[in-house]
């Protein structure tokens, strides 16, 4: 007769819920504006909380202006922002000059934020290199359109900086479906391998154009990635202006002080389309989901917050729309009076000295272009 | 002046280079304490330190992506893959990446980045080590592409290639590392990059090549002669951008030519190299320009390399048909 004996069994389910258990959502500010964890409030002055306010109702405006101008064809390739304004301003509000941006292709409000004129952007969004033209001292790179490809170069940034003894961070963003990619997961272990002053944040507005985030990974949270790299790994409700500030803050402290890079997942949604090139989320997207989003808006909260505070009111907002909207006039006034690309200034740009199959290109083309 | 075999001159001139410029960085798989998988790097850890000369894990696209972040940084990165093979893993980041930064960014960012790499067969090693896979870097506007085929040549290069704003992809050929000793200065010296190399002068034929075919056609030549032929072999050493003034005077002043590569016919620079003395030189040719190259079939299996690598033979052959057309 056969004996029944029991095979010792590896607890996987108790592993795996331990592991999530560890990645609890960092939540500061709930959806009415009120304080849930006092422990964790971020130091910020008065005026640097207007600031920060006054920053994501700018660039909501900006939002809803970068659709519209579109729609007109007077602007081109464009990745709207609603709803993200927690999670791509407050992380930037966290950040001193001399840190490095990389971006992806959504993050256009965070190099504004940190220097990049607007008519740049406007001029990035047309197809045009002067776009991409940084002002020297703006420690940003253009929008990363190969999704990963900014989190390994994070890295290589990061070790730069340590190299050079600098105090400042490289930080990066991608998105839900980016974790995916085999560049989010080499760049984090690389960071962490040379203990680099690199953030990478993932933005999980939870769809990669139509594909939910449950679809991209078996894992609960993506901050638990970073136990991939052996690195700390934080998930912040994306939502919350002063949880992202503060896990930002915290972790740009951990790396100019030399103990390595953190990974920060967002929670947050995107209420608009993934582009403008003609996604319609509606396809994909329940208006449940879309409502219960609406709910979290980050603005709406902060602007309870800070005006129970009496540091925010309608004048206040009004004005900071205002301003918005002028500047956007302007900036693409200055976007339509810069000059037209021309195939000999591509051709200048591809080389510090030209070899000879440019340099016979070029004549050809400014021949052409003399006529 | 000293005997030296490539790899020596190699490892020379990653010396020079680390001693003249504190922007120099040297990265790879095995490239430190173990001094690199074929000695390319030896001892460059312990005169310059972990700081300047390092390992990395064992990820082709995060090299590249370190690289491309150091040179954001000011630094001039020298990174290896350990085998060209394995470039499919880092296309994005030589390809998508490090050659379009100064473009893109309108010439507000450069990469100063050398991408080191050995390949080439006749050494029987395992799969994907030996590919010839050049062609797919000379498609890529951005970039430049050098192949050395001697230790003079080799130093001098690199030396060059190191010193460019732009990104280089220096191609070190497996079975030329330690095939022979050559004459090579100690001092520091460098050869431009996109200047072919007349290696032999000759009237009747010239034979265009470079890497590991440049020997070949050398011994080809020999044998020609033998039978009376004249025949010059023109290295190319840069094959992006392609040196067309000495390409076309050589065709000019022979009138017949060969085009010699290890690539497979639907690979490598041949094609390029025919179309262009096509447009500029046809008036010149008494012949068609042919090709010597490999198969159309996947880079052999190692016992099938003898049979499988074009050889001066089958160049003798091809320049015969040349000759009397």
């Amino acid at each position: 007769m056969a004996s029944k004996t029991k095979k010792a069994q590896f607890d996987v389910k108790k592993q795996s819920e331990a592991v999530t258990e560890q990645f609890q959502t960092l939540q500061i500010l709930n959806e009415q504006g009120e304080i849930v964890n006092e422990a964790a409030m971020p130091d910020l002055s008065d005026d640097q909380l207007q600031e920060l306010m006054r920053r994501m109702v700018y660039t909501r405006i900006l939002d809803q202006r970068s659709i519209s101008l579109n729609r007109q064809g007077r602007l081109g390739f464009y990745a709207p922002t609603a709803g993200q304004e927690a999670s791509q301003l407050a992380s930037q509000f966290a950040l001193e000059k001399e840190d490095f941006i990389l971006p992806g292709y959504r993050d256009v409000p965070q190099l504004i934020w940190h220097g990049l004129p607007l008519s740049q952007a406007f001029l990035f969004s047309r197809g045009h290199f002067k776009g991409n033209q940084i002002p020297e001292g703006v420690n940003v790179i253009s929008p990363q359109i190969i999704i990963g490809a900014q989190y390994v170069q994070a890295a290589g940034v990061a070790l730069g900086m340590k190299k050079r003894g600098a105090k400042s961070v490289a930080i990066t963003y991608t998105g839900d479906g980016g974790a995916s990619q085999g560049d989010f997961y080499e760049g984090m272990n690389f960071a962490g391998a040379f203990k680099a002053p690199a953030i990478f944040v993932v933005q999980n507005n939870r769809f990669a154009i139509s594909t939910p985030v449950e679809k991209q990974s078996a894992a609960q949270t993506i901050a638990q990635k970073a136990v991939a790299a052996g690195i700390p790994g934080i998930q912040v409700d994306g939502m919350d202006p002063l949880a992202v500030y503060a896990a930002v803050k915290q972790a740009r402290e951990r790396a100019v002080n030399g103990e390595g890079p953190t990974l920060i997942e967002t929670l947050t949604y995107r209420y608009g389309p993934h582009t403008m090139a003609g996604d319609d989320p509606t396809r994909y997207r329940t208006s449940d989901l879309d409502n219960e989003w609406e709910q979290k808006d980050p603005l709406v909260r902060f602007r309870k917050f800070l005006e129970k505070k009496g540091i925010w009111n309608e004048e206040l907002e009004n004005s900071t729309i205002e301003k918005a909207k002028e500047d956007i006039k302007e900036a693409i006034k200055i976007a339509d009076e810069t000059p037209k690309q021309k195939v000999t200034d591509l051709i200048e740009n591809m080389y510090e000295d030209m070899p000879y199959n440019l340099k016979e290109q070029f004549e050809i083309y400014k021949e052409k272009e003399s006529k | 002046m000293a005997q030296m075999t490539m790899i020596q001159a190699i490892t020379d001139a990653l010396r020079t280079e680390l001693r003249n410029n504190e922007n120099v960085l040297l990265f790879g798989e095995d490239i430190g304490v173990n001094g690199g998988v074929f000695r390319a790097t030896e001892g460059l850890q312990k005169e310059f330190g972990e700081d300047r000369v390092f390992d990395t894990p064992l990820a082709e696209s995060g090299i590249g992506g370190l690289a491309i972040g150091l040179g954001l940084q000011g630094f001039r990165p020298v990174m290896e893959i350990q085998f060209f093979g394995f470039v499919f893993e880092v296309m994005d980041s030589i390809v998508g990446q490090m050659a379009r930064t100064r473009y893109r960014s309108g010439g507000r960012y450069s990469q100063p980045i050398t991408v080191r790499s050995p390949f080439g067969g006749g050494v029987h090693t395992p799969e994907m080590h030996s590919d010839s896979l050049e062609g797919l870097m000379t498609q890529s506007p951005g970039l430049k592409v050098v192949v050395p085929s001697t230790p003079y040549d080799a130093k001098g290069l690199l030396i060059s290639a190191i010193r460019d704003n732009d990104p280089v992809i220096f191609l070190e050929h497996l079975k030329l590392y330690r095939a022979f000793r050559a004459e090579v200065p100690e001092e520091e010296y460098t050869i431009e990059i996109g200047k072919a190399d007349v290696k032999r002068e000759g009237s009747d034929l010239s034979i265009i090549t470079y890497g590991a075919m440049v020997h070949e056609s050398l011994k080809a030549a020999e044998e020609l002669e033998k039978e009376g032929y004249s025949v010059e072999v023109v290295d190319l050493r840069t094959i992006q951008p392609l040196d067309i003034e000495t390409i076309i005077a050589s065709v000019e002043k022979t009138g017949r030519v060969v085009v010699v590569q290890e690539a497979q016919r639907q690979a490598g620079v041949a094609a390029n190299v025919v179309a262009e003395i096509n447009e500029r030189a046809i008036l010149s040719l008494e012949a068609p320009v042919l090709r010597v190259t490999a198969a159309d079939t996947v880079y052999p299996f190692s016992q099938a390399e003898g049979a499988w690598l074009p050889n001066f033979k089958d160049i003798i052959e091809t320049a015969k048909k040349v000759l009397n057309f």
